[in-house]
């Protein structure tokens, strides 16, 4: 196994880490975080195939997914907030009454 | 000696690699958010490692700064605000763990299995290219300026959508 394949099956790992973790886990803040390690996840196989190719256009692609995982931490963090202040929980469960 | 300094390189991206794959085992595995998020740090640090042993410095730095430095603090910072008697900081799994390992565990195993040596053509891989900096700077401000200009709009929608979320949390609609 030559490194850029090694590197895709740590990649591919992390984000299949990362989906256990949201589907598995119990407390919105730790889904968060596994959220957080599926973008990682992806990100490292951009630029894994990005240094194979010699294209710079897939590390254009990881800056542009920074910007958004740090837009989207700055929406998910108060809405986690207001619903833990809402319910005094963070247990997914106690939510289950949001689904239509 | 000389052996290991000759494949120093290798070493040190293995070392990296399987940290940052058990730190994700830890993120998923542990119970307590601190200690999930502390974790996941040291995840984010020894991928910022393999991409500085890629060559690719840069996004190693803005790893370390944006992942690091500001969503994980971010992170830390609600943890610390939050009520650690909440049930939900005792119970780690939800009711779906068995189903839910299963399918993560079936999509890693066919992912993998897409990439591994085994079914990989017979052709030789080209070695990695990489590229510098400047071919990066130069794609990034000359092709996809745009794209970059566009992630500013979404930035401040960011903003306006946080200051709404805490319009609401005062009971204020208005």
């Amino acid at each position: 196994m030559d490194k850029t394949q090694a590197l895709l099956v740590l990649a591919l790992a992390l984000f299949s880490l990362g989906l256990a973790g949201v589907v598995v886990r119990r407390n919105l803040l730790v889904m968060l975080m596994s959220m957080e390690l599926m973008l990682n996840g992806v990100n490292l196989s951009l630029v894994t195939f990005a240094n194979q190719m010699g294209a710079a256009e897939g590390a254009v692609l990881v800056f542009l997914i920074f910007v958004v995982a740090a837009a989207e931490i700055a929406i998910a963090i108060p809405i986690v907030l207001l619903l833990a202040r809402r319910r005094h929980t963070l247990d997914a469960d106690a939510y289950a009454d949001l689904k239509g | 000696m000389t052996w290991l300094l000759a494949n120093l390189e290798t070493i040190l991206l293995a070392v990296f690699g399987v940290s940052a794959l058990a730190g994700g085992v830890l993120v998923v595995v542990l119970r307590q958010p601190m200690r999930a998020a502390m974790a996941l740090i040291s995840t984010m640090i020894f991928l910022g490692g393999i991409y500085g042993l890629l060559g690719v410095h840069f996004i190693a730095a803005f790893q370390v700064l944006i992942y690091v430095g500001a969503v994980m603090v971010f992170m830390v910072y609600v943890i610390m605000l939050l009520d650690p008697r909440d049930p939900a900081f005792r119970r780690r799994f939800s009711p779906l763990l068995f189903p839910g390992a299963a399918v993560a565990l079936g999509l890693a195993a066919t992912l993998i299995r897409g990439v591994a040596p085994g079914t990989a053509p017979a052709a030789a891989p080209a070695p990695a290219r990489g590229f510098s900096l400047a071919e990066f700077a130069t794609a990034f401000l000359n092709q996809y300026w745009l794209h970059f200009e566009l992630t500013s709009v979404l930035l401040l929608a960011a903003v306006i959508a946080a200051i709404a979320v805490i319009r609401v949390a005062r009971g204020d609609h208005g």
